[in-house]
């Protein structure tokens, strides 16, 4: 883990009696597409915001190449995500959206049309937000995590709302990046849709880490009949919620 | 799995720092068209608000304007360019050049009509600020510049001049058993008023200066009596009634005069006269042996607001335009709670202090500007409404009507401000507004339209946000003048640049609390 972008360390945090996130750990190296599995209300996405600075974790740290999100200087040039494409202002257009994440970093309108032109969203430029299909604003979105050509990608979900074509594009993009030596995280719930994408999957359940390890180690360490990630992901936490349940301390691959 | 080198891209060239957040602010500001156009219209809801105001203002010549839009349709101005109230009872002999003017007051006696609470038809009774003593003065033209050293009613000796100087000298009334001596000098062109109780130990009071041809000699003024009442539904109502004065002077002197007899002039007749002029007693003096007993009625001082139109009654659809930019100023962040875009924007300016800031900058500049187009059109517009209206708009000077006009739009600015604090704060974009228009706008209108009682009126208009629509206020307040001195009428208990610091703290306050909150909490 040595050479990851994205350190996870020990996070834990609670929201009430309901405990989040309990003692998540895990890294993101450069390269690699990994992809972040686990089932709803595993802790992925409050992982993701708590990488991203928009939370605070009760304990445990999330560093972006040695450092905190908040103490990044032009955060999106270090860092480009993708949360929740809905957030917009429905009146803003999509390249004024663009603009004004633009400004912040100190970039100009240049890089704007760049990106617009790299996600395919250049004729639904001038449209409102309010007005575009949730896939266009998933398109939105990348272009905006994209801005700033960051080292570090992080997307939480970025396959919703996509029609097949949108999901063959985003693979592509998504292993592009990767090629080009960035390191990508990419959220989802499907793990289909990691299977073609990802390098390397982080599996979360209850708030922690379950299984941390390259695709092909998922599929081979697995008896023989199982030819999906889906089906290792599914015995897998199973078995964590049996290991839980009997109080055993880990179960990591 | 391939092995690749680390992404490393060029460092992008641009600024870190508060710059880009801003830019990004404004550019997220400028492309939402619907706060743009509430910008805008604001701005014009305050200028033809104002300007509706103004048409509905004119003068009646009558002595019993039937309504409170109607207002007197003239006033002189004093030398300090201020319209003035000159109306006294004046004996006068020239004086062009150096001399003095000494008198000895053995009575000073008076009438009210109607007082309350029993409103007998007439009692004898001196008002606190009636005025009897020697004066100098440019002319017996309402308006010319004087000076007078007098002894009133209930306020001692005073030196006064140029109708909005005035200077205490020894307190204490008049009577048979203890007259006063009062003394005007002048030398050079300064004058200087004296004191006595006995004619031969004289006490200075104070200097001012008038030069040239003038007339000296006696006086004596009343200002009217007012009386306060609370109205049918609630707010407060005012009357001020007829009064009358009589002076008693003996061991009278001009020097410096040329040898003739006095003058005997009533400045500022309107050729009205009240029944008890008529029937009773009228403005005049009688001379005997060296005893001149004048009576007189009227005052020498600047015109209160409320009485008559002041400038800012064109800033009237302030309070209606800030309604506007309420909304706008919460919605600028609010919105972004509602959406989920303040996450967005956390990402790309996650120094939060910051970011909050930047919006608290773009909001208030973009409402400055707005605002001062509007003061800026509206007050030069809507004066010269009331004006054309027959309106007497108390002239004030051009420092006045900057601060007036600026102060105005920093007003707006800062009330914007407060209302994004107000939205970061409670991140719902309508109770936010609610709290600006119960704080800042309801406080306002309210003691404006007469329904608070005037004690909470002021009172409000203290403590709360409201408190900055003092830097609207034109005209003074002069505790020498008998004047009801109320919200209603346009008077704030708080000093322009006091009140408009209540409200910024204020708004230092809510934006202090929205950024430890922002700080604080989870995004």
């Amino acid at each position: 883990m040595t050479d990851a972008c994205v350190v996870v360390n020990g996070l834990r945090k609670r929201f009430g009696p309901t405990i989040a996130l309990d003692g998540m750990s895990f890294g993101v190296r450069p390269g690699l597409v990994t992809g972040f599995a686990g089932p709803n209300g595993a802790g992925k996405s409050t992982t993701m915001r708590v990488i991203l600075g928009l939370d605070a974790a009760d304990e445990g740290t999330a560093l972006i190449g040695g450092r905190p999100y908040r103490d990044l200087r032009r955060p999106l040039c270090q860092v480009g995500s993708l949360l929740d494409a809905s957030a917009l202002q429905p009146g803003r257009t999509a390249r004024d959206h663009l603009m004004w994440l633009a400004r912040s970093q100190g970039l100009g309108a240049r890089r704007v049309d760049a990106v617009i032109e790299q996600v395919g969203l250049r004729t639904a430029a001038r449209r409102r937000a309010g007005g575009l299909s949730l896939g266009m604003r998933q398109r939105l979105g990348i272009a905006a995590a994209l801005l700033g050509d960051p080292p570090v990608l992080i997307m939480d979900e970025p396959f919703n709302g996509m029609d097949p074509e949108g999901i063959i594009w985003i693979r592509a993009l998504l292993r592009s990046l990767a090629a080009e030596g960035r390191a990508v995280l990419v959220s989802s719930h499907l793990m289909s849709e990691l299977q073609d994408t990802a390098d390397h999957v982080v599996v979360a359940g209850r708030g922690r880490v379950i299984a941390d390890a390259s695709v092909a180690r998922l599929l081979e360490t697995a008896s023989g009949r199982r030819a999906t990630l889906e089906e290792a992901y599914l015995e897998l936490t199973r078995d964590a919620a049996g290991f839980r349940a009997a109080g055993a301390p880990e179960a990591a691959l | 799995m391939t092995v690749t080198a680390p992404y490393r891209p060029d460092p992008p060239a641009g600024r870190d720092g508060f710059v880009p957040v801003l830019r990004a602010e404004w550019t997220k500001f400028r492309t939402v068209r619907g706060w743009v156009a509430g910008v805008v219209v604001a701005a014009m809801v305050t200028v033809l608000f104002g300007i509706l105001v103004a048409s509905g203002v004119h003068c009646a010549s009558g002595p019993f304007p039937g309504r409170p839009v109607e207002l007197p349709c003239s006033a002189p101005l004093g030398p300090g360019g201020e319209a003035v109230d000159d109306r006294f009872f004046f004996v006068h002999r020239p004086l062009d050049g150096d001399g003095s003017v000494t008198a000895r007051l053995t009575s000073l006696t008076g009438i009210t009509t109607f007082p309350p609470p029993d409103h007998h038809p007439v009692v004898p009774r001196v008002v606190p600020w009636a005025k009897a003593g020697v004066i100098i003065k440019a002319g017996t033209e309402r308006g010319s510049a004087y000076t007078a050293m007098m002894i009133t009613g209930s306020h001692g000796a005073r030196m006064q001049s140029g109708f909005t100087s005035d200077v205490a000298g020894p307190p204490g009334g008049v009577s048979a058993a203890s007259p006063r001596w009062v003394r005007l000098t002048r030398s050079g062109g300064t004058i200087t008023g004296y004191e006595s109780a006995d004619g031969t130990r004289w006490t200075e009071v104070g200097t001012a200066r008038l030069a040239g041809p003038a007339r000296a000699g006696l006086f004596v003024a009343s200002p009217c009596d007012l009386s306060v009442y609370q109205g049918t539904f609630g707010g407060v109502g005012a009357a001020c009634r007829f009064t009358q004065a009589t002076a008693v002077f003996d061991q009278v002197t001009v020097r410096g005069a040329p040898p003739g007899g006095w003058g005997r002039t009533r400045v500022g007749d309107t050729g009205q006269r009240t029944d008890w002029e008529l029937y009773h007693r009228p403005a005049g003096v009688q001379e005997s042996a060296g005893t001149f007993t004048v009576t007189g009625s009227g005052d020498m001082a600047p015109l209160r607001a409320g009485e008559h139109v002041t400038v800012e009654w064109a800033l009237a659809g302030v309070p209606i335009g800030l309604v506007v930019i309420a909304v706008v100023a919460v919605g600028f962040i609010s919105a972004e709670y509602r959406r989920g875009l303040i996450r967005t924007t956390l990402l790309a300016t996650p120094r939060r202090g910051r970011t909050l800031a930047a919006k608290a900058v773009v909001a208030g500049t973009v409402t400055f500007a707005a605002g001062l187009a509007a003061t800026g059109v509206a007050i030069p517009i809507g004066t010269r409404i009331l004006r054309a209206g027959g309106a007497v708009v108390l002239p004030v000077g051009a420092l006045t009507e900057v601060r007036v006009a600026v102060g105005t739009a920093a007003l707006m600015a800062v009330v914007a401000v407060l209302a994004l604090g107000l939205g970061a704060l409670l991140r719902r974009g309508g109770a936010a507004v609610a709290v600006v228009i119960a704080t800042v706008v309801l406080p306002e209108v309210l003691a404006k339209a007469s329904i608070l009682p005037d004690g909470m009126a002021r009172w409000l208009l203290r403590v709360t946000p409201a408190a900055g629509f003092a830097i609207r206020q034109s005209v003074p307040e002069y505790p020498q003048v008998i004047g009801y001195y109320a919200p209603v009428l346009g008077y704030y208990p708080l000093a322009p640049w006091a009140g408009f610091a209540v409200l910024c703290g204020y708004a230092a306050l809510v934006l202090g609390l929205a950024t430890a909150r922002l700080r604080r909490r989870d995004a």
